[in-house]
C-alpha cells in the first residue's frame, strides 16, 4: 500500500509521459492501473473518517487514459443503469470532468454515492475489455474511481449544477422513503414540474445511505448534500412520518390530493437464523448495530444519548456488505477480536471486494465454511461462545455450483461475546399489512410491472429494495427512475383526458 | 379514456382540501400543557394533529428531542383529542431523554415525534375486564380502561404503587372504574399489597373474562402467573428498548411461546401467558450500566441547575 503524495506523484509521471501522444490499445494497455489510495488501516481503525479517500486529478486521468474505447462497451451493458462509460471516461482522461459529470448525470443520479458504493467488479467492470484481455477483473477499468473522482470534483467546487425544473403541472404525487429509490423518483418527478413529498419514516431522510452503511464507507455529508439539492429544487420532505401507521397510504389519494404515490420503502426487516441462543444478551441485527452506530451515532460517546454494545470478541453472521460494515464497526468501537463466520467460500461472498480487502487489512478474521449451530450463554444469559459447524464443498451441483456439505460431528465453540447476525433483509411488511389491496409476492416484496414499476393498487408504484428484495443502490436508482418516468406519462395522459 | 375502477380511483373527483399539515407548520410537536403528577411523573399534553386523528388505545409514539444526538424513546399515547389536535403522554424520569423532556416548558417544540405505532388493543364486549396498572403503568392503562368501558364491559381496575406519593390518576380511573382497587407497597394508601392479592381474589371469585395488565415487568409476570391457574386470558404491554419502533432492527425482540416477536410491530400487547419474561428483563439491562449513569448524570445536572438558578 502506498500514499496518496507517492501515488500521485507515479500518476504525474505517467500523464507527462502521455501527453499529446496518440495511444494505441497496446500502449493503453500498458499503463499501469491506479491504487485507490487510503487511509492506513492502523490509523483509521481508530476514526471513522472515509477509508479510500480518492483518486487526485491526475490518478483519475492516468486511470481514465487506459480505457481503451472499444466500440463494442461492454461495460454499458453492465451498468444497470446503461451510464455512457467510455464516454464519461474520455473527458476524464481530457480533463473536462464537469462534462464527464454531465455523461454521468444523463442515466445516473448519484454518482458520488455510486461511485462508492456500487459492485463495479460485477457490473461494469465485469465486463470490462481491457479486464478480459489482462485476464484480471481486478485490472478492468477503475470505472467506479472514476466517477467518483468526477462527482466530488463538482461538489467540491461548489458548482453543483442544478437541475431546471419545469413549469408547475399542479399535480402533487407522494413519495414513501427517502432511500435512493425515492430521491431519484422525487427528483426526476420533480423536474418535470410535478409537486412532490418525500415521507420518510425517521428523523433523518437518506435511507439505507445514512442508517446502514458507515460513515467510512460513505460519508454523510455526501448523503446530506443530495438532500439538500432535493430541497433546493422544491421537494417537500417531511421526515418523521410513517405512511400506513401516521396516515394510511390510500388516503394519501382519496383524501389528500395526491395524484400518485410511488413507495421506495426498502426491505427493512432483519432476518434471525432462528438457532437456539439469538435472544441472549449480546445478540443483535447488524441493522441494530449499524443504525445505533450511524444513524443515532452511539459511536460518539461525547455527544450521542444512544448507547451501543461494547464487545470485546465479535462474531458478524454472513458475507454481505452489510456484514462487512457491521464487522469493521466493531473493530472501531474497540473489539480485540472480530470474526466473520459465513458458510460458503469468498468467491460467493456477496460483498464488494473492496470492502473484504479492506476488512481483511483491519485484522477482521474470516472463518468460511462454517456456520453457527447455537449461541450459548453464561448464567446471567450473556453471550458466551458461538458453536459452530464446519462445511466442505461437495460435488459441483446441476449450476456447476459446489453447494457445502456439513461435517457431521464438527461442532466447536467460538469464545465471543457478542454475535451480530447479519444474514439478509426482508421487506417490511408495514405498508403491506395497512394498504388493503396491495399485491405482494411470499416474501412480502410488492408485485410490480417491470415495464412501469406500477402495482396492483391503481396510482400507485414502487419500485428498490421493498420490489428487488435486499438489493443494491443503483437498482433501486434505476426503478425509482423508470416509476418516474410511468409516473409522469400516467399524469400527463391525464391531463390530456 | 377509460378509467381503471379500483378503490382509489374514483374518489378523487371531490376531493377534499389536503389534510396534511404543510411543513411550514411550525406549531406541531408543541408543548400545549405541563403537568407534574408526583416527583418523578409528568403529563404533558403535545400539538400532533396526524397522531390525535389515527391513535387508537394501546398505541404508543417514539420521540427523540435532538436530531443529531438524541436517543429514541418510546412513550405510549395516555389520551388523545382528535378535534384540539392534540396528545396526550404521561412519562416518569428515567434517563437521559424523559429528564430532559421534563425540563421543557409549555410553547418549546419537541423535534421529532413518530406514531402512532404498535397495534391497537383488542377493544370489544368481553363482559367483565381487570384492568390493572402499575406505578406509571397506570396511565397507559386508562385509554384502554376506557375504552373497555365504552365497549359495554364491566370495570374493575386495580392500581398498584410502591407508596402513595407514586400514585397517578387515581380520580381519572375512578371516573371510569365500576370498581376501583388501590394497593400499596407500603400500605401508607389503600390496601397494604401487592396487586396481586386483590387480582387473585377477583380470579376466585368475580371471575373476569379478561385481565389486561400494565406495569414494571416483573408486576406484569406475577400478574400473568396469578391467572394462569384460571385460565383466563390476560394481556400485557411490553415496554422494550426500541430504535426505530418500525420493525427495522430487531432490539425490540421478545419470545413469545417460543417464537421471536418484534414488540415495535407485532405489539405492543402479547398474550402474559406465552411471554418469556425472564429473558424480556435480562434483555432490558442490556444497556443498564449507561442508564444508571444518565440517571445520575441528570439529578447532578438538574441540582446545578437549580442552584445557580437560585
Ligand atoms: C449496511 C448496508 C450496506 C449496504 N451496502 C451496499 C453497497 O455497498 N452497495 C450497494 O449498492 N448497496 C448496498 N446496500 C444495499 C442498498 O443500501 C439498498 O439496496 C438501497 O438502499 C435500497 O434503496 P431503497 O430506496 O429501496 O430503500 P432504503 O434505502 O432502504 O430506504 C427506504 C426508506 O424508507 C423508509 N420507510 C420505510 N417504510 C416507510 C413508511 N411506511 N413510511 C415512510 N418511510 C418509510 C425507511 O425508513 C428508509 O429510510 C447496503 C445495505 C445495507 C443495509
Ligand atoms: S424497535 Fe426496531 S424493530 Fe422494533
Amino acid at each position: 500500500m502506498h500514499d496518496r503524495s507517492t501515488l500521485d506523484a507515479q500518476a504525474r509521471a505517467v500523464l507527462n509521459e502521455l501527453k499529446g501522444a496518440k495511444l494505441t490499445v497496446k500502449q493503453r494497455a500498458a499503463i499501469p492501473s491506479q491504487e485507490m489510495p487510503a487511509q492506513d488501516p492502523l490509523q483509521r481503525i481508530g476514526n471513522m473518517n472515509e477509508v479510500a479517500t480518492g483518486y487526485t486529478e491526475a490518478q483519475a486521468r492516468v486511470e481514465a487514459a487506459r480505457c481503451l474505447q472499444c466500440k463494442t462497451a461492454p461495460c454499458i451493458k453492465g451498468c444497470p443503469v446503461a451510464i455512457d462509460i467510455p464516454r464519461f471516461v474520455k473527458y476524464a482522461e481530457d480533463g473536462e470532468f464537469l462534462q464527464s459529470l454531465a455523461v454521468i448525470k444523463e442515466s445516473s443520479l448519484l454518482p458520488a454515492i455510486c461511485g462508492r458504493v456500487c459492485p463495479q467488479e460485477s457490473q461494469c467492470q465485469e465486463t470490462c475489455t481491457l479486464g478480459k484481455m489482462l485476464k484480471d477483473v481486478n485490472k478492468s477499468v477503475s470505472i467506479g474511481r472514476i466517477e467518483r473522482y468526477v462527482a466530488d470534483f463538482e461538489r467540491e467546487s461548489g458548482e453543483v449544477s442544478m437541475p431546471e425544473t419545469a413549469p408547475d403541472t399542479g399535480k402533487r404525487i407522494a413519495v414513501i422513503g427517502s432511500g435512493p429509490a425515492g430521491i431519484t423518483a422525487a427528483a426526476d418527478l420533480r423536474k418535470e414540474g410535478h409537486g412532490v413529498t418525500v415521507f420518510e419514516a425517521f428523523h433523518k431522510p437518506g435511507g439505507v445511505m445514512v442508517y446502514g452503511i458507515p460513515e467510512f464507507r460513505l460519508p454523510k455529508a455526501i448523503v446530506e448534500s443530495e438532500i439538500e439539492n432535493l430541497k433546493q429544487m422544491g421537494v417537500e420532505i417531511r421526515t418523521n412520518f410513517l405512511v400506513g401507521m401516521t396516515r394510511k397510504l390510500v388516503d394519501l389519494i382519496d383524501q389528500d390530493g395526491y395524484d400518485a404515490v410511488f413507495i421506495g420503502s426498502g426491505a427493512g426487516l432483519p432476518k434471525f437464523m432462528h438457532i437456539e441462543g439469538e435472544n441472549l444478551i449480546g445478540v443483535l441485527s447488524a441493522n441494530e448495530y449499524l443504525t445505533r452506530s450511524n444513524l443515532m451515532k452511539a459511536y460518539d460517546t461525547e455527544h450521542a444519548q444512544t448507547p451501543i454494545i461494547r464487545s470485546k470478541v465479535v462474531a458478524v453472521l454472513g458475507g454481505g456488505n452489510v456484514a462487512m460494515d457491521a464487522a469493521r464497526t466493531a473493530v472501531r468501537l474497540g473489539a480485540k477480536k472480530v470474526y466473520i463466520v459465513y458458510r460458503r467460500t469468498e468467491q460467493e461472498m456477496p460483498a464488494r471486494v473492496e470492502e473484504v480487502a479492506h476488512a481483511k487489512e483491519e485484522g477482521v478474521e474470516f472463518l468460511l465454511l462454517q456456520s453457527p449451530s447455537r449461541i450459548l450463554g453464561d448464567e446471567r444469559q450473556h453471550v458466551r461462545a458461538l458453536e459452530v459447524l464446519s462445511y466442505q464443498l461437495g460435488e459441483p451441483d446441476a449450476s456447476g455450483r459446489r453447494r457445502p456439505i456439513v461435517i457431521e460431528g464438527s461442532e466447536h465453540e467460538l469464545p465471543v461475546d457478542t454475535v451480530i447476525v447479519s444474514i439478509g433483509n426482508d421487506s417490511n411488511p408495514l405498508l403491506e399489512r395497512t394498504t388493503e389491496g396491495l399485491a405482494t409476492n411470499k416474501w412480502g416484496n410488492i408485485i410490480i410491472n417491470e415495464e412501469d414499476c406500477s402495482t396492483s393498487l391503481d396510482r400507485v408504484y414502487a419500485g428498490g429494495d421493498i420490489v428487488l428484495g435486499a438489493a443494491t443502490v443503483i437498482l433501486a436508482m434505476g426503478q425509482g427512475r423508470k416509476a418516474a418516468a410511468a409516473i409522469h406519462e400516467r399524469l400527463t395522459r391525464d391531463q390530456q383526458s | 379514456m377509460l378509467q381503471p375502477l379500483t378503490s382509489t380511483g374514483d374518489m378523487r373527483k371531490n376531493r377534499p382540501k389536503p389534510c396534511i399539515t404543510p411543513l411550514e407548520d411550525q406549531s406541531v410537536n408543541t408543548i400545549l400543557e405541563k403537568q407534574q403528577l408526583s416527583q418523578e411523573v409528568f403529563r404533558f399534553i403535545i400539538e400532533s394533529p396526524l397522531i390525535a386523528r389515527e391513535r387508537k388505545p394501546g398505541q404508543f409514539i417514539i420521540l427523540q428531542l435532538d436530531t443529531e444526538y438524541g436517543e429514541r424513546v418510546p412513550l405510549t399515547i395516555a389520551d388523545a383529542d382528535e378535534h384540539k389536535g392534540s396528545i396526550t403522554i404521561i412519562f416518569q424520569t428515567v434517563g437521559n431523554t424523559t429528564h430532559r423532556l421534563a425540563a421543557l416548558e409549555v410553547g418549546d417544540k419537541i423535534e421529532n415525534v413518530l406514531g402512532p405505532l404498535g397495534h391497537p388493543t383488542d377493544i370489544r364486549k368481553f363482559g367483565k375486564v381487570v384492568c390493572v396498572g402499575g406505578g406509571i403503568g397506570v396511565a397507559p392503562m386508562h385509554p384502554i380502561a376506557q375504552a373497555m368501558k365504552q365497549a359495554g364491559n364491566e370495570v374493575h381496575i386495580i392500581i398498584g404503587a410502591r407508596t402513595k406519593e407514586l400514585i397517578v390518576m387515581e380520580e381519572e380511573m375512578r371516573a371510569i372504574a365500576d370498581e376501583l382497587t388501590i394497593c400499596t407497597d407500603d400500605g401508607s394508601f389503600g390496601r397494604k399489597a401487592l396487586v396481586t392479592e386483590p387480582l387473585k381474589e377477583l380470579c376466585e371469585q368475580w371471575k373476569p373474562d379478561l385481565v389486561a395488565v400494565i406495569g414494571p415487568p416483573v408486576m406484569m409476570k406475577f400478574c400473568a402467573e396469578t391467572t394462569r391457574p384460571f385460565g383466563i386470558k390476560t394481556i400485557v404491554s411490553l415496554n422494550t428498548i426500541m430504535v426505530d419502533g418500525t420493525g427495522m432492527c430487531g432490539g425490540c425482540r421478545v419470545t413469545i411461546g417460543g417464537e421471536t416477536k418484534f414488540v415495535c410491530v407485532d405489539g405492543p400487547e402479547f398474550d402474559g401467558h406465552l411471554v418469556d419474561f425472564d429473558n424480556m428483563m435480562l434483555r432490558l439491562g442490556t444497556y443498564k450500566n449507561r442508564e444508571d449513569q444518565d440517571h445520575h448524570r441528570c439529578h447532578l445536572d438538574l441540582q446545578l441547575e437549580e442552584k445557580t438558578n437560585a
